[in-house]
């Protein structure tokens, strides 16, 4: 086994898409997709990429993962250069992303994993042990004979997570593993994650997510990461502790007509973000200290916003997010408004 | 020796052993053996009759003309173009598009290029099939003069096996270029059979093309595979333009090219390799 305590380095790691002519239709001809990205992930932790949609989590992936060019700085898998050398770096890792039904089709649940097991150079024997294992995690035993076109798109992700583990990596990449499954499954491959690094202390795992409970119950850090800057990174507590002056309050109100343009100019507002729900205005607040609640709540009244109830919380990634991003997780893609706490399957609610 | 300088041996030897396994599952893996049977026998027969229906009510020839086995046997042969050489060059398209699995054999210590020569090994087979099915029908029921005795075994071998090989590698080029043109360009294999096919005298001797063509035919290695193959099944080849040429000549010619054609894919793949990640197109999804 490589000798390397670095699983994941870049230094000003940088990739701008272009887009032809004819494709970007009067849209922007060029998208900075990272922006010299500076990262260090030892060997040993479980390190989180968290960003909403078209943050650069997968472009990061693929560049880590041999699978794209950086247009600008370098990276390092394992100690290797992934450009120099991206045979070498493929010994060392596997790649998952979650969200995608490949696969054969005509072969067998078992069929398809025992083969990549091949493609790895590992034994029969070996590879149908773990094969057997591993299914038994997640639930899909009883399917191993079964052709993978007669599954569905949930059961051929698990197959798939089942393959990244298989080959044992020393560094796995997880682009987004719980993406559209159900919560029980979710919280099962989230278990599952953290019994398999403890009981592989040497191994890595770089995961990426937009779901803040899944960076905060899992990683041991995570890097924070919008329209391709990394804004923080540092472990789940320490990033909380950032806001531990700042007071974080949620408000329902009956009805509040542009509640930014209310908010924004009160004294000691930091940020706000806000949500229709049920019928009634949901308002997340990160203020300077709790002596800036008296002001909102006079700004609301004036508005004719009717309170319906009041909450101080304990901060959470999601606040630490809206902090340093300028707005809440969930509006990263314009179509994405609101769906991020939809779509949380499980989180403290 | 490994394919690709940093694929060890054995790395290229376990891809190229896979992919054959892959390819083998998925031509054979029909629901029933039956119907898989049926297939491989109907499919070149009807073929076969085609081009005799053509051969014998359209142009009025005769099944007695010496033109006729010439032609038969160019075009039996000519199952292994569309199956070696557009099996190769579709599986790119196939892993990335329909099975989505190219990025992770990508991730994954696998020679791409020992890989995809595995995957023609299971249309190598079934086009091998198709072919004796041909001949078969062909010598049974058209007359086809082929008797074992006279054939030239080893001619035959050698020529058949350079012709494949040379085959696979040209599927591996126009994988590459598929790889990097995506979008409208899925079925080059197939235009680059089509053309071939008339080129390279499947079915018409080169002596009756244009001049312009001939020379085009005469540069194409296939025309000197299907060559060696009639004079080796047949005793003697397709027209006077080849005719000057001797046994070991074409032999010769024809392990130049495959050489040459090994060497030239690698190349092209390697650089379609190089931009499809520099453009991130190894996990393209265009087709839907
Ligand atoms: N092949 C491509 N061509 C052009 N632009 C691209 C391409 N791939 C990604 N992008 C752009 O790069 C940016 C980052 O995309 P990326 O897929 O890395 O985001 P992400 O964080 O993985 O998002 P998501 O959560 O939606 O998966 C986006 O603006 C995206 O539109
Ligand atoms: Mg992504």
């Amino acid at each position: 086994m490589a000798e390397f305590t670095l699983a994941v380095k870049t230094e000003e790691l940088s990739r701008v898409y272009r887009v032809r002519r004819r494709e970007a239709r009067g849209g922007p001809r060029e998208v900075v997709a990272l922006d010299r990205v500076n990262l260090e992930v030892k060997r040993g932790e479980l390190f989180g990429l968290l960003g909403p949609n078209g943050a650069g989590k997968t472009t990061l992936i693929k560049i880590l993962t041999t699978l794209l060019t950086p247009t600008g700085g370098r990276a390092w898998v394992a100690g290797v250069d992934v450009v120099a050398n991206p045979w070498e770096v493929r010994r060392h890792i596997n790649m998952v992303s979650g969200g995608e039904s490949s696969g054969y089709g005509l072969l067998t649940v078992e069929e398809n994993l025992w083969m990549f097991a091949q493609f790895y150079g590992i034994d029969s024997k070996t590879a149908r042990r773990r094969i057997r294992e591993l299914l038994e995690v997640v639930g899909l035993a009883d399917r191993a004979r079964t052709k993978i076109y007669h599954l569905s798109t949930g059961m051929r992700q698990k197959m798939n997570f089942v393959r990244g583990f298989l080959t044992d990596p020393e560094i796995l990449f997880l682009d987004e593993p719980t993406l559209g499954l159900d919560v029980q499954t979710a919280r099962t491959l989230r278990r599952f994650i953290k019994d398999w690094l403890r009981e592989h202390p040497d191994r890595t795992i770089v995961l990426t997510t937009h779901y803040m409970h899944e960076a905060e119950e899992l990683c041991d850090r995570v890097a924070i990461i919008d329209r391709g800057r990394i804004l923080a990174c540092d472990t789940p507590q320490g990033l909380k502790r950032r806001l531990q002056r700042e007071a974080v309050f949620r408000l329902r109100v009956a009805s509040l007509p542009n509640p930014n343009a209310i908010l924004r100019g009160v004294r000691g507002v930091r940020r706000v973000a806000h949500a229709e729900r049920d019928g009634h205005v949901e308002l997340q607040l990160v203020l300077d200290d709790e002596h800036a609640l008296m002001p909102v709540l006079a700004a609301v009244q004036r508005a004719n916003g009717r309170l319906l109830s009041l909450e101080k919380r304990e901060p959470t990634l999601e606040d630490v997010f809206l902090r340093l991003v300028g707005r809440p997780l969930g509006d990263g893609h314009p179509q994405a408004q609101n769906q991020a706490q939809a779509q949380d399957p499980g989180g403290p609610r | 020796m490994a394919l690709l300088p940093r694929a060890t041996a054995q790395e290229s030897w376990r891809s190229f052993k896979t992919a054959a396994w892959l390819g083998w599952q998925i031509e054979s893996n029909w629901t029933a053996p039956f119907l898989f049977a049926v297939y491989s026998i109907v499919k070149p027969v009807a073929g076969a009759l085609i081009l005799v229906f053509m051969y014998v009510v359209v142009a009025q020839g005769g099944l007695d003309h010496p033109l006729f086995p010439q032609i038969f046997v160019g075009n039996a042969f000519y199952i292994y173009v569309g199956g070696v050489l557009m099996g190769v060059s579709w599986a790119v398209i196939d892993d990335r598009e329909h099975y989505g699995m190219l990025k992770y054999l990508y991730a994954a210590p696998l020679d791409i290029y020992a890989y995809l020569l595995g995957r023609g090994v299971a249309k190598a087979i079934v086009s091998t099939i198709a072919v004796a099915v041909t001949l078969l029908f062909g010598a049974l029921a058209l007359g086809l003069k082929v008797s074992p005795a006279r054939v030239d075994w080893a001619f035959l071998l050698v020529a058949w096996a350079l012709g494949l090989l040379g085959l696979a590698f040209l599927g591996v080029l126009l994988g590459g270029v598929t790889l990097i043109t995506a979008r409208h360009n899925y079925y080059i294999g197939e235009a680059v059979a089509g053309a071939l096919y008339l080129l390279c005298g499947a079915v018409f001797p080169l002596d009756v093309l244009p001049k312009g063509l001939q020379l085009v035919g005469q540069a194409l290695p296939l025309t000197y595979w299907l060559e060696a193959l009639r004079r080796a099944l047949l005793g003697r080849g397709a027209g006077a333009l080849l005719a000057g040429l001797s046994d070991a000549q074409l032999l010769l010619i024809l392990a130049g090219s495959t050489l040459a054609l090994a060497l030239l894919s690698t190349a092209v793949y390697r650089r379609a390799e190089r931009l499809a990640k520099a453009r991130g197109l190894l996990d393209m999804q265009t087709m839907y």
